[in-house]
């Protein structure tokens, strides 16, 4: 009854490859997604997100399945590794349906992320919004609640 | 405490636990329910159920009355369909990146559709 992810899908009237290149290649997600995007395509690749000049995630890819699967953790803390317990975890999927796309995001983890106090300090030392950052993740866990989206 | 008192992320930290969202469940469905009531329905203990309930407690989702020896809990049901709808208002992000990436691929194949029908244009 209270959600604990976010789980969205869209359907686009464009081939699957065509909206794999717009999810996955680093010129493209500048446009839908961060102000500045790097990534390292492969399994275990890194990048970064960059959403204003200031507060920049970092990203690890866990999954690269073109055309299909897409998913990666981000927001761990800096010199550290990503894991279940410091990141959220997006997962796009991908599938074609007579020549569109039916895309789907699932983002989750907000559960299980084991934030101690020693890490809040030092993320709100690492990030200028400190804290502020991790409460604005947690509101993008948003819930497919009803009647709530028309605010 | 009124539905402003409270902020936002305090109602979405709340929320943000799945053992709290289990409590939180279950108080729905109980209406009023003791803690103790709570734990024989959950894989985990009493005090672990009422440090749930403080949490909830200070973000106002959840009330308390007094019967004898006995508390109660119920959920506050404004507080939670503020939280609710908080975390739908940004839910609605996703809802934005995945209208632009559907923009951005529609046109993308719409060029590719319209080079494939002037194959003379190079």
């Amino acid at each position: 009854m209270v959600p604990s992810q976010i789980e969205r899908e869209i359907l686009i009237e464009a081939p699957i490859d065509v909206v794999w290149r717009v999810v996955t290649e680093p010129d493209q997600i500048k446009q839908w997604f961060s102000d500045e995007a790097e990534l390292d395509l492969r399994v275990g690749g890194e990048g970064r997100l960059t959403f204003n000049a200031r507060t920049s995630f970092r990203v690890l890819v866990e999954a690269v399945e073109p055309p299909r699967r897409f998913a990666f953790r981000w927001a761990h803390p800096e010199g550290a590794g990503a894991d279940p317990e410091n990141s959220m975890l997006v997962e796009f999927t991908l599938r074609a349906e007579a020549g569109n796309t039916r895309l789907r995001v699932v983002e989750s983890g907000f559960d299980t992320i084991d934030w101690t106090e020693e890490r809040k300090e030092k993320y709100a030392e690492d990030h200028s919004n400190g804290w502020q950052f991790y409460l604005g993740r947690l509101r993008d866990s948003a819930p497919e609640a009803k009647g709530a989206a028309q605010e | 405490m009124s539905p402003s008192a409270v902020s936002e992320e305090v109602l979405l930290e709340a929320v943000a636990d799945t053992s709290r969202r289990r409590v939180l469940d279950l108080l729905l469905a109980h209406g009023e329910i003791t803690p103790t009531a709570l734990a024989a329905e959950l894989p985990f203990s009493r005090q672990a159920v009422t440090k749930h309930l403080a949490v909830l407690d200070r973000a106002g989702l959840v009330e308390s009355t007094r019967q004898g020896r006995e508390v109660r809990y119920s959920v506050h049901p404004e507080h939670l369909d503020i939280a609710v709808r908080a975390m739908a208002r940004v839910a609605a992000r996703w809802d934005a990146r995945l209208g632009a990436i559907k923009r951005m691929a529609e046109s993308s194949a719409d060029a590719q559709k319209k080079r494939a029908r002037r194959p003379s244009v190079s």
